[in-house]
C-alpha cells in the first residue's frame, strides 16, 4: 500500500537511509607556522567540498541531536550538515542562516569545542563532527556565489516603522537584519570609519578576513539596512534625540565593551605599553601593518610582552609576531588549563613561536628615557578554587623577576563605555556599568532595548547575534500597533 | 563624504577649513574636537573646532601644517571634501560664571582660544587674551579677537615683531602678580601650557589646559590618549581634553607625543616623495 497523507496525496518515498562514514574526523588545512607568522593571510584555509562532504558524512543524524542545545542559538545544526549529505547546499545555508546570520564569521571564530562541538554524542569518543568547520563551509559557499544566487533573507512588507541600531558589531548587525525581515526600517549608527565592531577592529585579519565582514554587511545593505558611520551616539545624538527630533520609533543599543582595563601599576604610561584595543585597532582597523602606504603608524617591538590569557591576548601576541617581533612572550596569571582563549588559537599560538609563561603576574613596569625595557613580575602558584570554581592564583612572595621587553600589551579585558550612558540619564545600569536588560533585551528606558556585550559584558560573536536577533523579535512586538 | 565649503590659509603653515556637517555643527561647543581623515588609508587626527554654524550647518578647524595629514589637508579646496568627519567629542570647556580670566593662546593655540574666549564672553566673564607666538607672521586671528569684548588683548612675539619681545608667561605672571585674574585657561604646545601652569601655581590661580595627547578613536575605547592627572590614569579624549594643569604630568605627555616621530617624518618623507609638493 502507498503511503497517502491527510489529504489523500500520496507522500515521496523516504529518503534513502544514511550510512554514517566510519572515519576519523576531517583536519581543516593550514599554512605552516613558518610561512603565516610572517603576512596577515588566513592561517586556516577550510575545507573543499570533497572535504566538507566526508566529514558531514560522519554525522549519525541523531534523533535526538544533543549538539543543538550546546549552539547558543539554537542552529538546526543536524538538519544543515544532512543538508551538506544529500548535496543540497542552498538549502543547508537557508537552514544555517535560520538562526545565524554570519555563518562564514561564526564558523570561524566560535569556540565550538565548548559549544556545539561538545555537545555531539561523537565528543564522548574524542572526536566531534566538526561543526564549526562546516559552517564555515556553508558561509563560504554562500559568499562566493553571485549575489542574486546568494541565501538573502526575506525582507517582509514595509511597516512604516522605523528603528537606530547603536554599534555594527554582531548584536548590530543581526538585529538589523532580523528588523528588515519583519519590515521595519533600520539605520545602523557605528562611531568608527568602519562597520564590524570587533570583527574589524579587534580579531585579526590572519583569523578573520575583513573581506568576508564587509560582504556581510553589503548584504545588509541589499536588503535595505541604512549605515552611517561617523556617528558617536551619546555626542552626535543622544539617544533621546534620535526617537524625537531624528524620528526613530525605537532604538536597539549594540554598543559593544570596548573601553580598555588597566592594572594601575607603575609604569602603564611609558612609550611601548599598548591596551590591546588599541595595538589590534591601529593594525586591523588603520592596517598599520602596511605602514607608511597606509598613515597610522605602530610600534613594531623586538621583544614584546602580552599580559593576558583570553582571545585578545592570542591575537595580539600572534600580531605582534606578524609585525616582526623576535620573541613574543605570553604572561598569564594562571596555568594554561584555565586560560579562556579557544583551545585552537593557543595550539596556533604556540606553533607560531609565542612562549608562554605561565603563573606569573606583572607587579611593575620599568622604562628607560620614557620607553618600556622590561615587565617586573610576581610568581604565582594556584590557590584554594575562588566563586567561579576556578584556582585563583596567589603570590609567592620574594619569587620576582624581570622580563626584558620593548612593548607590552595590555590584554586583561574591556568594560563598558559610559559615554552613552551618560547622556541617558534614564536607561538603568548595573553596578559595573552595563545596560540592564531582560531576556527580550527591553530595557528600563520605554523602546530602547539592548543586547551583545554592552549587556552581558564580553562574551562571545555568536551570543551577541543571537542577543540581537532576540530583541529584534521584541523590538517587532513592541512596534506592531496596539502593541505597549 | 564631508563637502569642504571653506578654506583660508592664516599664515605659512596654518589654515582654516569649513566643511558641511549638520548634526555636528547643531552640537559643537566651545573646546570640543572633532576627528578626521582625509581620504581611505588616512589617519584619524583630533583638530579643535574654531568656528560653527548651527543654522548654516558648517563648522571649522584651524590646522598648523606639521606632517603627512595636516599636509594633504592643506592642499584640498572648496568643493572638495573629507571621508570622515566625526564629533563633537570631548567634554565641552567650563565656561560659565567665571569672574577675571586670562586665556592664553599660543601658536596654532589661538584656534581653541578663540571661541572658548568667545564663549566666556558671552557668559558674562571678564576676558583677558594672551596670544603668543614666535614672530608676527605666524600670529593668526588677532582681528576675531579684537572684534570680541574683551577686557584686554595682550600680543607677545619671541622676537618682538608684534605686541610684546616676551613670553606668554611675562603677561600671565603680571596679571597674577597684580591680583587681576580669578582664573586662567592656557591652550597651545605643551612646554608652553607647562609653564603656564607652573607660573600661575604660586598665585594660587587656577590654570585649566587643553592637553593634545595622541589618540586614535576619541571615544575612550583604546587608551592611546592616556595621561596622568594627579597621579590618576584619564583618557585625554573622553575625560578631556582640558584638565587642571597643576595636576598634570607634562613630562610624560611631551613624551607620549613623541613616540612616532621616526615613523611620522618616514610618511611624510615618502608622501612628499609621491606627490612632489615640497614641504
Ligand atoms: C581581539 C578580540 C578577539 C575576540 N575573539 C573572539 C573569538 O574568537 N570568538 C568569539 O566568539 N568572540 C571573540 N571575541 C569577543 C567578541 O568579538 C565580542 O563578544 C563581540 O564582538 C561583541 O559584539 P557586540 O556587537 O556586542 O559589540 P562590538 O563587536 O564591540 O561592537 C560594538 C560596535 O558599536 C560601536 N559603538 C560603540 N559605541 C558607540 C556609540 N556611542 N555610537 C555608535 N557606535 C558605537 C563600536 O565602534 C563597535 O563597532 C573577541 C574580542 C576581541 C576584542
Ligand atoms: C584634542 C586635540 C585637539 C587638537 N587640536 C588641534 C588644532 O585645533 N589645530 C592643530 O593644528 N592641531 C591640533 N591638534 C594636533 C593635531 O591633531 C596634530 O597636529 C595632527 O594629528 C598631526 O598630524 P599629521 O599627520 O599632519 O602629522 P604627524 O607627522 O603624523 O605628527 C606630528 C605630531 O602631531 C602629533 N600627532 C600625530 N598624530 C596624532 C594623532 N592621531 N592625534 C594627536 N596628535 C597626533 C604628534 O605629536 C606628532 O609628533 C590637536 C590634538 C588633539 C589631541
Ligand atoms: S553558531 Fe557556533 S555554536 Fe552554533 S553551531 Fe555554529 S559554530 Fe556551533
Ligand atoms: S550530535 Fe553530532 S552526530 Fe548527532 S546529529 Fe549532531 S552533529 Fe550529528
Ligand atoms: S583616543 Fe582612544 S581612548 Fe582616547
Amino acid at each position: 500500500m502507498r503511503a497517502v497523507d491527510d489529504t489523500g496525496s500520496p507522500v515521496p518515498p523516504e529518503k534513502p537511509r544514511h550510512k554514517p562514514a566510519r572515519i576519523s574526523r576531517t583536519a581543516m588545512p593550514e599554512r605552516g607556522p613558518e610561512e603565516r607568522a610572517r603576512d596577515f593571510d588566513e592561517v586556516t584555509l577550510g575545507y573543499t567540498e570533497e572535504m566538507a562532504r566526508a566529514e558531514a558524512s560522519r554525522c549519525l543524524q541523531c534523533r535526538n541531536a544533543t549538539c543543538i542545545d550546546g549552539c547558543p542559538v539554537n542552529i538546526d545544526i543536524k538538519s544543515f550538515i544532512g543538508g551538506i549529505i544529500d548535496g543540497d547546499y542552498h538549502e543547508a545555508v537557508a537552514i544555517l542562516k535560520e538562526r545565524n546570520a554570519l555563518p562564514a564569521i561564526c564558523g570561524r571564530v566560535c569556540p565550538q569545542e565548548e559549544q556545539c562541538e561538545a555537545a555531539c554524542v561523537l565528543a564522548r569518543k574524542g572526536e566531534p563532527v566538526a561543526i564549526g568547520r562546516l559552517e564555515r563551509w556553508l558561509g563560504d559557499f554562500d559568499l562566493a556565489c553571485e549575489l542574486e544566487h546568494r541565501c538573502v533573507p526575506e525582507v517582509g512588507p514595509d511597516s512604516g516603522k522605523r528603528v537606530a541600531v547603536i554599534g555594527s558589531g554582531p548584536a548590530g548587525l543581526a538585529c538589523a537584519g532580523e528588523l528588515r525581515r519583519f519590515g521595519h526600517a533600520v539605520t545602523v549608527f557605528e562611531s568608527l570609519h568602519a562597520t564590524g565592531g570587533v570583527l574589524t577592529y579587534g580579531i585579526p585579519e590572519f583569523r578573520l578576513p575583513k573581506h568576508i565582514v564587509q560582504a556581510e554587511v553589503g548584504l545588509l545593505e541589499e536588503m535595505g539596512v541604512e549605515i552611517r558611520c561617523d556617528v558617536v551616539v551619546g555626542a552626535t545624538y543622544t539617544i533621546d534625540e534620535l526617537m524625537t527630533a531624528e524620528g526613530y520609533d525605537a532604538v536597539f543599543i549594540g554598543n559593544g565593551a570596548g573601553l580598555p582595563m588597566f592594572m594601575g601599576i607603575p609604569g602603564e604610561n611609558l612609550n611601548g605599553v599598548y591596551s590591546a584595543n588599541e595595538f589590534l585597532t591601529r593594525v586591523n582597523l588603520m592596517r598599520a601593518y602596511e605602514f607608511p602606504k597606509a598613515d597610522t603608524p605602530v610600534w613594531r617591538g623586538r621583544k614584546v610582552a602580552v599580559v593576558g590569557g583570553g582571545n585578545v591576548a592570542m591575537d595580539a601576541a600572534r600580531t605582534a609576531k606578524r609585525l616582526g617581533a623576535e620573541e613574543v612572550f605570553l604572561v598569564y596569571r594562571r596555568t594554561e588549563d584555565e586560560m579562556p582563549a579557544r583551545k585552537e588559537e593557543v595550539h596556533h599560538a604556540r606553533e607560531e613561536g609565542i612562549e608562554f609563561k605561565m603563573l606569573c603576574s606583572p607587579a611593575e613596569i620599568l622604562g628607560n628615557d620614557g620607553f618600556v625595557t622590561g615587565l617586573v613580575a610576581n610568581r604565582m602558584e594556584l590557590g584554594e578554587p575562588d566563586a567561579s570554581g576556578r584556582r585563583s592564583p596567589v603570590c609567592v612572595l620574594g619569587q620576582d623577576f624581570t622580563i626584558d621587553c620593548d612593548t607590552l600589551i595590555m590584554a586583561i579585558g574591556t568594560r563598558a563605555n559610559p559615554l552613552l550612558a551618560q547622556t541617558t540619564p534614564d536607561l538603568e545600569l548595573s553596578s559595573r556599568g552595563y545596560v540592564l536588560a531582560d531576556e527580550h533585551g527591553a530595557t528600563s528606558k520605554r523602546g530602547v532595548f539592548a543586547g551583545g556585550d554592552i549587556v552581558t559584558g564580553s562574551a562571545t560573536v555568536i551570543l551577541a547575534m543571537g542577543a540581537g536577533k532576540v530583541a529584534a523579535r521584541a523590538i517587532d512586538r513592541w512596534l506592531k500597533p496596539g502593541a505597549e | 563624504m564631508f563637502r569642504i565649503v571653506h578654506t583660508r590659509q592664516l599664515s605659512d603653515a596654518v589654515f582654516e577649513m569649513g566643511v558641511e556637517a549638520p548634526a555636528i555643527a547643531a552640537k559643537a561647543r566651545a573646546g570640543q574636537f572633532l576627528i578626521l581623515r582625509v581620504a581611505e588609508g588616512g589617519e584619524r587626527i583630533p583638530l579643535t573646532f574654531s568656528d560653527w554654524s548651527a543654522e548654516e550647518g558648517w563648522i571649522r578647524f584651524i590646522f598648523m601644517r606639521v606632517g603627512k595629514t595636516t599636509h594633504q589637508l592643506s592642499h584640498l579646496q572648496v568643493g572638495d571634501a573629507l571621508t570622515d568627519v566625526v564629533g563633537p567629542l570631548g567634554v565641552p570647556t567650563h565656561t560659565e560664571g567665571l569672574g577675571r580670566v586670562a586665556v592664553v593662546g599660543g601658536g596654532v593655540g589661538a584656534a581653541v582660544a578663540y571661541p572658548v574666549s568667545r564663549a566666556m564672553c558671552d557668559a558674562g566673564a571678564e576676558v583677558t587674551v594672551i596670544l603668543g607666538a614666535r614672530n608676527a607672521d605666524l600670529l593668526i586671528l588677532e582681528d576675531e579677537f579684537r572684534a570680541l569684548p574683551l577686557k584686554e588683548l595682550i600680543i607677545a612675539t619671541d622676537d618682538g615683531s608684534a605686541g610684546r619681545k616676551d613670553l606668554v608667561t611675562a603677561p600671565l605672571k603680571e596679571l597674577c602678580e597684580s591680583g587681576a585674574i580669578d582664573a586662567s585657561m592656557a591652550i597651545g604646545p605643551a612646554i608652553m601650557m607647562k609653564f603656564c601652569a607652573a607660573t600661575t601655581k604660586p598665585y594660587g590661580v587656577p590654570c585649566v589646559v587643553s592637553l593634545n595627547p595622541i589618540m586614535v578613536d576619541g571615544t575612550g575605547m583604546c587608551g592611546a590618549c592616556r595621561v596622568t592627572v594627579g597621579g590618576q590614569t584619564r583618557f585625554g579624549c573622553v575625560d578631556g581634553p582640558d584638565f587642571d594643569g597643576h595636576l598634570v604630568d607634562f613630562e610624560e605627555l611631551m613624551s607620549r607625543q613623541r613616540v612616532y616621530t621616526d615613523d611620522e617624518r618616514l610618511a611624510d618623507a615618502e608622501y612628499h616623495r609621491e606627490c612632489s609638493c615640497g614641504p
